[in-house]
């Protein structure tokens, strides 16, 4: 869908009047092209205080194709080389104190930075601390992370990654998605690993092949462009919505070569059909998408029961359910993957969407609870919570409430279904297997519930 | 020494089916053509099991009111689908039994071993119905066609008259009779002495049960919407026999007349597709085996001269078909009658059941027996679904299947439809 105002504000003369009067200038976002490097320039790798991850990040990125460059110095000259990357691996602090050296390094780095640049941060996780000085450093990172997606421009990003001890082979993955264009729309994240069995290295165009994934609410939208992506990504997609959705659900199906299975997953048996129909026709799963969801808003003080219950039934009660039936049927292969859509609004809550912010709510408490359960299986459970994402429903909104809506960002722009669809297939990767029970936004780092 | 370089004939596996939801004539697909609704219903069987750039064996299907344009329908529904292109295909016609003839024929080329797998299908539209000039016209078409001069053009022009521009109208008649065959299936009640409380007790029970069988999911894989429609828009969930018997009767004539709107199938859009495969097939893709096409029979009858009613086919198809495969007519465990008319399915029972037809026309020692009503097309039929001429059979198939496979292995469906022109299929499914 196009962005009229994003169009405008890089044209000549809209160029001009943006620039002057201070209007968000929304950058073109890269997005990830099979075949495509992973950064357009080259990396630059840093260190606060004594860390141990810093020959695992350069070795990510030479493996990638990626040109190493050496740190800036604090006066460095800014009109070398635009970097594609500033990645510091702030593992080592041991108090604030430490944080001297992040800021010596990053400035001028960023300084550097092109547009659709990345910039990574990684430290441990604060509650692992062995002093309260350690873990306000660390936490001091968040900060800073957040900070910095704020201060960038022209589709450049910042994220955290938090490696606690024993979970150093689970960086590859989560540090080349947040690099990549893949993770256009993620902006201002922190990830937390855990320690798990990750392969060393996987298909690079195809890191899906040969796997089985389910999504659900697959019909139109974001479900459609989740199976798109997955496909592409080299999985058999089992397109799942409801039989009144079957002529779009089979022509998605028929588009990427999956098979189509109409089911109401909100009925009492449809745990037990999704169940028999994955045995029978693939002997397992790999990976489920639990994107189907549905709006019934109403001001709580007016919604009735009907609203109250359908959303819930749809949203989070079916998600427990086929979840809780995959893991008693036998059916989920090893190393499978649960990638649940939660929503922004379960994480700040939105006016006339109590039962919606409450399901979406639901599934990042569901996913974390979880987590140990599949992480004992060699699995993993984790969400998406999508902010502003354009799509068909979006553009049925008030002009006014739309153009807000798409701003409130750091990126200034709404997202498309692609770039949720792009963070649910890296969550579904195998090198994704230290990442566990998380809730990752897809927001362009909303002001929303930030 | 034994020969093996042919395949002793294998039973074909019904792997499973679509369609879309049938329409009332001039309803929700009044503008779709018989290709537009194939092509979707292929496209839906192509969804349902991943058959996407595959070249099946071979894609058989056919419609009954066809426009000539449509002379290679199922090859260019085939080239409109995701299937491979270089999937072969071709067109039968044989009335309301199109579909399960079609099936039959792809079962059987399955059987000898000449295809691995197949696609049986029909469809067919009264709404975007064919309409033929007269013949007076269209030979005054032809010569001015194959005029060379002016003259010759503005001469055979000339010859045009008003009452020529008339078009012909397709008619759910019989050509030689020139009765319509709900006139002819009310012969046939009459005869057979078929009561209106009884037909209107078919017809509401068809609804009923197609409703539940909607409700509980049993169509979730066997229909595909198509133009905004999920259900087959005939289908009356708040039948009931109070209602039915308000409305008057359109066929038939007089006192005794008994066929009503309610108890007789409408003239009905729609398409239905069944894959067909040996089981090797199925096993290699991971597909289920539903059900064998065990057996199938035709028979027609003389309806013209002979004394029989038009739609009293199958009466005589069942028990050749039976004694060949040595089983009686109580050796199953659902029955798919097609509803023509709710009378046609009572006269058909009525006609096994007595002695004096059994022995006298069917040359049985004794009658075939009746049926249990409660294995009688228990998820609802045509009087539910509607009935678009050449699609039906290929319903019936799918969900029989369907039925069979849910209720275990070695369970017998049994098939019957009539056909226009005095013709009848009967076929036998096991799981």
């Amino acid at each position: 869908m196009a962005d009229w105002y994003s169009n405008f504000a890089h044209s000549g003369f809209g160029t001009t009047v943006t620039k002057q009067l201070g209007l968000p200038r929304p950058g073109v976002l890269r997005r990830y092209e099979p075949g495509g490097p992973l950064l357009e320039g080259p990396a630059v790798v840093g260190s606060a205080g004594t860390g141990r991850l810093r020959d695992t990040v350069t070795a990510v990125l030479r493996d990638a194709g990626v040109t190493v460059v050496s740190p800036v110095v604090a006066d460095g000259d800014a009109s070398g080389e635009k970097l594609g990357a500033v990645v510091l691996d702030a593992t080592g602090v041991t108090g604030p104190a430490d944080l001297a050296a992040a800021h010596d390094f990053l400035a001028p780095a960023i300084k550097r930075l092109r547009a659709n640049g990345r910039v990574v941060i990684l430290t441990d996780p604060p509650a692992a601390a062995d002093s309260p000085a350690q873990a306000a450093a660390r936490q001091a990172v968040d900060g800073l992370t957040r900070s910095i997606g704020k201060e960038l421009r022209d589709g450049s990003t910042a994220n955290a990654i938090y490696v606690p001890e024993g979970a150093e082979s689970g960086v590859a993955g989560p540090l080349t998605f947040f690099l990549s264009g893949r993770s256009a729309y993620v902006d201002g994240q922190g990830v937390t690993l855990s320690a798990a069995d990750v392969p060393a290295t996987q298909d690079a165009a195809k890191p899906l092949a040969g796997k089985v994934v389910v999504v659900t609410g697959a019909a139109r939208g974001i479900g459609a462009s989740i199976a798109d992506v997955m496909a592409r990504d080299g999985a058999h997609v089992v397109a799942v919505d409801i039989p009144a959705a079957g002529d779009s659900l089979a022509a998605v199906a028929n588009r990427i070569g999956g098979t189509a299975l109409q089911l109401d997953i909100t009925a009492a048996d449809a745990p037990q059909r999704l169940v028999e129909h994955l045995k029978e026709r693939h002997g397992g799963v790999d990976v489920i998408v639990h994107n189907a969801g549905i709006t019934r808003d109403k001001l709580l003080v007016n919604m009735d029961a009907a609203r109250w219950n359908s959303v819930m039934a749809v949203n989070l009660q079916a998600q427990l359910d086929l979840t809780e039936a995959l893991l008693d049927g036998d059916v989920l292969n090893p190393g499978a993957r649960v990638v649940c859509v939660s929503s922004q609004s379960g994480i700040a809550g939105n006016r006339g969407q109590t039962n919606y912010a409450a399901s979406k709510a639901g599934v990042i408490g569901m996913v974390r609870a979880w987590a140990p359960t599949f992480a004992e299986r060699g699995a993993t459970i984790n969400a998406v919570a999508p902010g502003f994402i354009v799509t068909e429903m979006t553009a049925k909104m008030p002009f006014g409430t739309r153009e807000i809506g798409a701003r409130l960002n750091s990126l200034q722009q709404g997202g498309l279904p692609v770039d949720v669809a792009e963070t649910i297939a890296w969550l579904s990767q195998p090198t994704s297997a230290g990442v566990n029970g998380q809730t990752v936004r897809v927001c362009g780092q909303s002001l929303l519930g930030a | 020494m034994a020969d093996n370089s042919k395949p002793a004939t294998r039973k074909a596996a019904i792997v499973g089916g679509n369609r879309i939801p049938f329409a009332r004539s001039n309803t929700a697909y009044a503008q779709a053509s018989n290709q537009d609704m194939l092509t979707a219903t292929l496209d839906g069987l192509v969804a349902r099991f991943g058959l996407q750039g595959e070249q099946v064996g071979e894609v058989v299907a056919g419609a009954v009111l066809k426009h000539a344009r449509d002379f290679n329908l199922t090859r260019e529904s085939v080239l409109g689908s995701t299937l491979a292109a270089t999937t072969p295909a071709y067109d039968v016609q044989q009335a309301c039994g199109t579909g399960l003839e079609a099936a039959v024929l792809v079962a059987n080329k399955i059987a000898l071993g000449q295809i691995e797998s197949g696609i049986a299908g029909g469809v067919d539209t009264t709404s975007d119905a064919p309409l033929a000039v007269g013949d007076d016209l269209r030979r005054v078409l032809i010569s001015l066609n194959n005029a060379k001069t002016v003259g010759d053009r503005l001469k055979a022009l000339a010859r045009i008259r008003p009452g020529q521009l008339v078009p012909e109208i397709p008619r759910n008649a019989e050509p030689r009779t020139g009765l319509a065959m709900g006139d002819h299936a009310a012969i046939t009640a009459k005869e057979w002495e078929i009561g209106r409380e009884e037909q209107d007790e078919l017809a509401v029970r068809s609804h009923h049960a197609m409703a539940a069988a909607y409700e509980r999911g049993f169509f979730d894989d066997l229909v595909t919407p198509y133009l905004g429609l999920a259900r087959d828009n005939n289908l009356r969930p708040d039948s009931s026999a109070e209602k039915l018997a308000t409305l008057k009767p359109v066929f038939g004539r007089g006192e005794g007349a008994t066929m009503t709107a309610g108890n007789s199938t409408p003239l009905t859009d729609g398409a239905s597709a069944v894959l067909l495969a040996s089981d090797e097939w199925a096993a290699a893709k991971g597909l289920p085996v539903l059900a064998h096409l065990v057996d199938a029979q035709t028979a027609a009858v003389d309806y013209v001269h002979g004394g029989e009613g038009l739609l009293m086919a199958p009466a005589y198809a069942m028990p050749v078909m039976l004694a060949r495969n040595g089983l009686t007519l109580q050796d199953f465990d659902f029955y798919e009658i097609h509803e023509a008319f709710a009378s046609t399915v009572l006269s058909t029972m009525k006609a096994w059941e007595d002695p004096e037809f059994c022995k006298e026309k069917l040359g049985l020692d004794a009658p075939l027996g009746s049926i249990d009503r409660s294995k009688l097309n228990v998820n609802g039929s045509s009087l539910a679904a509607g009935h678009p001429f050449a699609a039906t059979g290929g319903r019936i198939v799918a969900s029989l299947a369907k039925m069979l496979h849910e209720a275990g292995p070695g369970k017998r469906g049994l098939i019957s439809i009539c056909a226009a022109g005095g013709q009848g299929v009967v076929a036998i499914l096991e799981s």
